[in-house]
């Protein structure tokens, strides 16, 4: 099926089939490989991206029901890029300061979860918003201290 | 990647159109698998198993969205209900309070945000956290076909193992509780809070109770219920009897004898939050 959308702010057409995972999408057919597969089933997280605002598991979710919607991945979130030099976006600078990545495959998707998450969050708001999102080589401690700092929340 | 070639999806955006391509399925023998949030169904995909032939996508169905107060104590769910819904809904939080601390146990934000109440009772999983606080609730689930509408206890629902009194022409379109009165009482055990698939879930309101993953569908627990109903808190009694409610088996999750264990040791933290009296009649509707 033919079907349009933004996609980081962008007007796309895409013809897939319509049961096409909105992941297999975004990195087959608009080459955004920033959003990572994990797990498929919905328990890790990497495949995290926004959908009209709200934070969905991409691997779960068939592109013909993204028809008509806002997709924001990864790739959307810095300002410039290409030959400009790209300026990163305040959330992915504190994950810079406080080293809240080591493989950085669980990244892209905490960053777009701690996206949706609302300013001056309290702890256990941050912890709840980022428990679907899976971390296997920090621990969480330093992605929890970069997520309070950009939230100007309740810091652990 | 998944099988996707080939897979039609029909996507109505109204209501009666849906109903009619059920019917038209129905009529022709030509299976139509209604679909809302995917947050199950893709998971069975995305593990290899061959997708339907044709799927009915019930996500445009805008009027089958959110949740009402009805009357005093009535709440009423639409079909596209999202456990995120229920998480944000002030009227949930007021008056079943366990079904919010349900919802936010259910994977993590991004499957509350797709997975909606009427999937999870659809899907028939016997693990699925939401439905047992539904059941012990005394829920209705409202069936809707093209020429009439049926209101069915979820209590009844299930006739087996993911199997469901839906007729193939028919779509749950909402759910409706009239909250009885009495504590509410939930817990799940699993090895997390959240994104972990239950052991064992238990819901209570009142004197009813519901478990879920400890027999082939999710269950009211009837001896157990007659028991406490009739003023019995014997905590020995109560165990024995929920023994024969229950009907747990051995899987990856865990075994039938720490189910059974886990159930006993749940009935028994539970009992005393009923107080003396014939339970239902002498609380107010909160959370523990």
């Amino acid at each position: 099926m033919k079907l349009k959308l933004h996609v980081n702010g962008k007007k796309k057409s895409v013809e897939v089939p319509p049961m096409k995972r909105l992941l297999d999408t975004l990195r087959e057919e608009l080459a955004l490989t920033g959003t990572k597969e994990g797990c498929g089933e919905g328990e890790c997280g990497a495949c995290t991206v926004l959908v009209d605002g709200t934070a969905v598991n991409a691997c779960l979710v068939p592109t013909c029901q993204v028809d008509g919607c806002d997709v924001q991945t990864v790739e959307g979130i810095a300002r410039g890029g290409g030959k400009q030099a790209a300026r990163l976006h305040r959330l992915q600078r504190a994950f810079l300061e406080h080293g809240a990545a080591q493989c950085g495959i669980c990244t892209p998707g905490m960053l777009m979860a701690a996206l949706a998450l609302p300013k001056h969050a309290a702890l256990d708001e941050i912890r709840a918003g980022l428990a679907g999102n899976l971390c296997r080589c920090t621990g969480y401690m330093k992605i929890y201290d970069a997520v309070a700092q950009f939230l100007d929340g309740e810091r652990p | 990647m998944i099988a996707a070639e080939g897979v039609e999806v029909l996507r109505p955006r109204q209501l009666k159109d849906a109903l009619m391509m059920l019917r038209v399925a129905a009529d022709e023998k030509r299976p139509l698998v209604p679909m809302a949030g995917g947050t199950d169904l893709f998971v069975t995909l995305n593990a290899g198993q061959k997708p339907a032939a044709r799927y009915l996508d019930l996500w445009r169905l805008d009027k089958l969205r959110g949740v009402e107060a009805r009357g005093k104590r009535g709440l009423a769910f639409g079909g596209l209900a999202t456990f995120t819904d229920c998480i944000e809904s002030k009227v949930v939080h007021k008056r079943l309070p366990i079904l919010v601390e349900a919802a936010r146990q259910v994977g993590g934000v991004q499957i509350q945000n797709r997975g909606t109440l009427a999937g999870n009772i659809e899907n028939g999983s016997p693990a699925a956290d939401g439905v047992p606080v539904l059941m012990a609730a005394d829920a209705n689930v409202v069936l809707r076909s093209l020429d009439d509408e049926r209101r069915v206890p979820l209590a009844s629902y299930y006739t087996g193992y993911r199997k469901t009194v839906r007729r193939p022409d028919e779509l749950i379109v909402r759910i409706e509780i009239d909250v009885p009165d009495g504590a509410q009482w939930f817990e799940k055990v699993g090895t997390r809070a959240a994104q972990a698939i239950s052991k064992v879930v238990m819901a209570a309101v009142g004197h009813r109770v519901a478990f879920g993953s400890v027999a082939p569908v999710i269950v009211r627990a009837h001896k157990l219920e007659a028991y406490v109903a009739d003023g019995g808190r014997d905590v020995a009694e109560a165990k024995r009897l929920v023994g024969q409610d229950v009907s747990p088996i051995d899987d990856v999750r865990s075994t039938a004898e720490y189910r059974r264990r886990v159930v006993e040791n749940l009935v028994a933290a539970w009992l005393p939050s009923l107080g003396s009296g014939p339970a239902g009649l002498d609380k107010a509707p909160a959370s523990r």
